[in-house]
């Protein structure tokens, strides 16, 4: 039996998301349909939104059930993007960073390529907190002609945090909406959306324990993104397709747990990491920790391990039977340098040499020794392994 | 023994990965990522190293239950294979991209991350034997399917790589024995296409694709006698013994279609001339290596069979190493050889050893 710590990439179906989804199945009824059934489901779709709005600090209109944290960045960055040029063609300057992740990265840049959006991008400490004295002088360069700040919660891959209410204070002064890719910190992090001053939140339900292909934008009340697809208008107009009653009950019911256990969790699962790091610490001691003395997400270890590659490590531990990953791999199943780290200012090298361990609430102990053993037995080798 | 299986998404490797396994070795999958801009899905025979052969590598390791990995090879296939590829042909030469691949990523820079990982041996499915000689040396040998026969393209191996390699494919008869087997195997590659083009040049115009790293640089076409026929925008891409695309208004005198014999990238010249002034007798090489044990006394000529393509035939020679390089004489003339191709010298279906060709002679005036 492997051990999985890889919690970050997905994490284990929690049962009452299970049981939620399975009893959801049993009621058929298209919640926008007129009859009983059609609103026993729609039920059950307003008491999930009422749950999912509870867990993030929201006001339950503001809950746009989706596919999960991809469509959520791609409906934000688009849909804002598009419905603030259309008010001002000059209000086109997009403010996001070099580590976001890929489904914020990739529409930020897309909007540059080829719909003339300004793309700039805020500056990084070493150690991957965002400098706020360059965003400052960003936001005040670009002003009124910015048609959106990007920025996400909880790095993916690092596991820093980010001052969001500070960062909304500063794109205040110009009434610049804010989104926030919140997809690796909602449940693990405190989140209120209502005091973030944010106007436009993603997540996804299959990193709070919820099975893969649901998730929300929280979008304020004020804002109207233009819609990605066009249809039906089920959800406040902004999001067409059947409601999937289903997903979202089962999404609810894990957002629900994993903020009930919230405080425990972080306490544990921080104590953990802290012994996880230390450990690595006294067996590789050239191992640099990416984000030391950022403020961090309490299940997120990040490591550089030098004179090492990525792929050989991830292939040794596997083999060792330990689930853990490094930066994004592409479509055809290579692993990249980390843009993350590359985005910190690591060299190449580095950034090709880098392992994450992300806890869960699966995670034990024994999980953290099973990984410090194969560590110990594998580093040698991949040392060997990669060319000078 | 510990082996690494190279699948590269075709049927091929993917039964040789399944023998290798059932002869009760510890296999693992892995495809090698070659291309730094892989495409998403292949396009008929040509091309790899796409999003679609990695999944479908993959899907045949899951099938034979064995772990698979892609490794990022991109780098040094880019260092050694595709910029090696684009100088040669700015230097006249005419490369040969695949055996480039097998000499330095598959049994060189895969081959030592493979034993660096603990591995004893890569496998792949090419069509080729290793068999033993009577006092445990290692040779390389023809497969028994001669039509699909890859033995001169793993002419560049030495005793070290046979060592480490295993292809278990070269006793098989025939490739459509082959398909039935994966089909018998349940493998959902049995019936996909074979490749046949440079990976590297999805269009399978390599004139056309020579054309993003080298620049424009016109010349004249001429024969042997330096009159000028025509001109050209670029040397590079024009390989011996080409006859197409020449694009040379006047005929010659005796009507006959002209061949390039000779490019001289100094002065930018392509000669042409009649078809018998290809016939090459000598080919020299300086860099030539031994496949497995060397001969005992290599500056005696010794007969033997040459190759100079992949699925080019075999014609009779001696060879012998004379002032450090191999030099091969041919008893039967071969047309268009161009410099930069590999000669593979076999003895009977053992193959001996290769050179890469840099020079070659003809008996034949280019004004014949």
């Amino acid at each position: 039996m492997s051990v999985f710590l890889d919690h970050a990439s997905t994490t284990a179906l929690r049962s009452c998301a299970k049981n939620a989804l399975s009893d959801a199945l049993e009621i058929l009824g298209n919640p926008s349909s007129v009859h009983s059934q059609g609103r026993a489901t729609r039920e059950l779709l307003e008491q999930s939104r009422d749950e999912v709005a509870k867990a993030c600090g929201a006001n339950r209109s503001e809950i746009i059930f989706n596919s999960g944290g991809t469509e959520g960045n791609n409906h934000a960055i688009k849909g804002i993007f598009w419905d603030r040029v259309a008010r001002d063609p000059e209000c086109k300057v997009i403010i996001s960073s070099r580590t976001e992740h890929h489904a914020v990265i990739d529409p930020v840049q897309w909007l540059g390529e080829n719909q003339n959006a300004e793309v700039v991008f805020v500056e990084h400490f070493a150690n991957g907190m965002i400098d706020m004295d360059s965003f400052k002088s960003l936001v005040s360069k670009h002003g009124h002609r910015v048609a959106l700040i990007s920025l996400m919660w909880v790095n993916n891959e690092t596991g820093v945090i980010s001052d969001i209410p500070a960062i909304t204070k500063i794109a205040a002064k110009f009434d610049i909406p804010v989104h926030s890719d919140a997809v690796a910190a909602f449940g693990h992090v405190l989140i209120d959306f209502r005091t973030s001053g944010l106007t436009a939140m993603t997540l996804s339900g299959h990193k709070v324990g919820a099975p893969i292909g649901v998730g929300a934008l929280v979008i304020a009340r004020s804002a109207k993104p233009i819609s990605l697809v066009h249809g039906g208008g089920q959800e406040r107009s902004l999001r067409s397709g059947t409601m999937n009653y289903p997903l979202a009950a089962s999404f609810a019911a894990a957002a629900k747990e994993a903020i009930a256990e919230l405080d425990h969790e972080v306490t544990r699962l921080g104590a953990l990491k802290d012994q996880l790091e230390a450990a690595v610490m006294e067996a590789v001691p050239s191992a640099i920790i990416t984000a030391q003395g950022a403020n961090r997400a309490a299940y997120n270890a990040h490591f550089v391990f030098p004179g090492t590659q990525s792929d050989a490590m991830l292939f040794l531990l596997d083999q060792k039977g330990v689930c853990v990953s490094a930066g994004s791999a592409c479509q055809a199943g290579v692993l990249g340098p980390s843009h993350v780290l590359l985005g910190m200012g690591f060299s190449h090298t580095e950034a090709s040499a880098c392992v994450r361990v992300t806890l869960g609430k699966t995670s034990t102990f024994q999980d953290v020794q099973r990984f410090l053993t194969a560590l110990e037995q594998v580093h040698p080798v991949a040392l060997e392994a990669t060319p000078a | 023994m510990r082996v690494l299986a190279a699948m590269s998404g075709g049927v091929d490797s993917a039964v040789a990965a399944a023998r290798a396994v059932e002869q009760g070795h510890e296999v693992i999958g892995v495809h090698l990522a070659l291309s730094r801009m892989p495409g998403t899905l292949r396009t008929g025979s040509r091309g790899c190293c796409t999003v679609e052969d990695s999944m479908d590598a993959q899907r045949a390791a899951n099938k034979l239950g064995i772990p698979f990995y892609v490794w990022d090879f991109s780098e040094r296939f880019k260092l050694d294979v595709v910029d090696d590829f684009v100088a040669e042909y700015q230097a006249g030469r005419t490369p040969n991209p695949c055996m480039r691949c097998n000499e330095r990523i598959k049994f060189a820079a895969l081959l030592e991350r493979g034993l660096s990982l603990g591995f004893e041996a890569i496998c792949t499915g090419h069509y080729a034997s290793i068999v033993e000689d009577g006092d445990g040396n290692l040779e390389l040998h023809r497969s028994l399917e001669m039509a699909k026969d890859q033995s001169y393209v793993l002419g560049v191996l030495n005793a070290n790589q046979l060592e480490h390699s295993m292809f278990p494919l070269g006793a098989t008869a025939s490739k459509d024995l082959i398909r039935q087997e994966a089909t018998a195997r349940g493998l959902s590659v049995a019936n996909k296409p074979d490749s046949y083009d440079i990976c590297f040049i999805p269009e399978g115009d390599t004139r056309e694709w020579l054309k993003d790293f080298v620049p424009t640089d016109p010349g004249k076409i001429v024969d042997s006698d330096g009159n000028q026929l025509g001109l050209h925008d670029g040397h590079v891409g024009f390989t011996i013994g080409q006859r197409k695309g020449l694009r040379i208004g006047t005929p010659a005198a005796d009507r006959k279609p002209r061949y390039v014999l000779e490019i001289r990238p100094k002065t930018k010249e392509i000669v042409v001339g009649p078809e018998e002034a290809l016939q090459i007798s000598d080919l020299f090489g300086a860099r030539y290596t031994w496949c497995g044990k060397a001969p005992e006394n290599p500056e005696d000529a010794f007969d033997c069979d040459v190759q100079v393509r992949a699925h080019g035939d075999t014609v009779p020679a001696t060879a012998a190493i004379v002032d450090g390089r191999m030099h091969v004489q041919l008893y039967e003339p071969l047309y268009g050889v161009p410099a930069g191709q590999t000669a593979v010298i076999y003895l009977g279906t053992r193959v001996l050893g290769q050179m890469t060709i840099d020079e070659t002679r003809s008996k034949v005036s280019a004004g014949a």
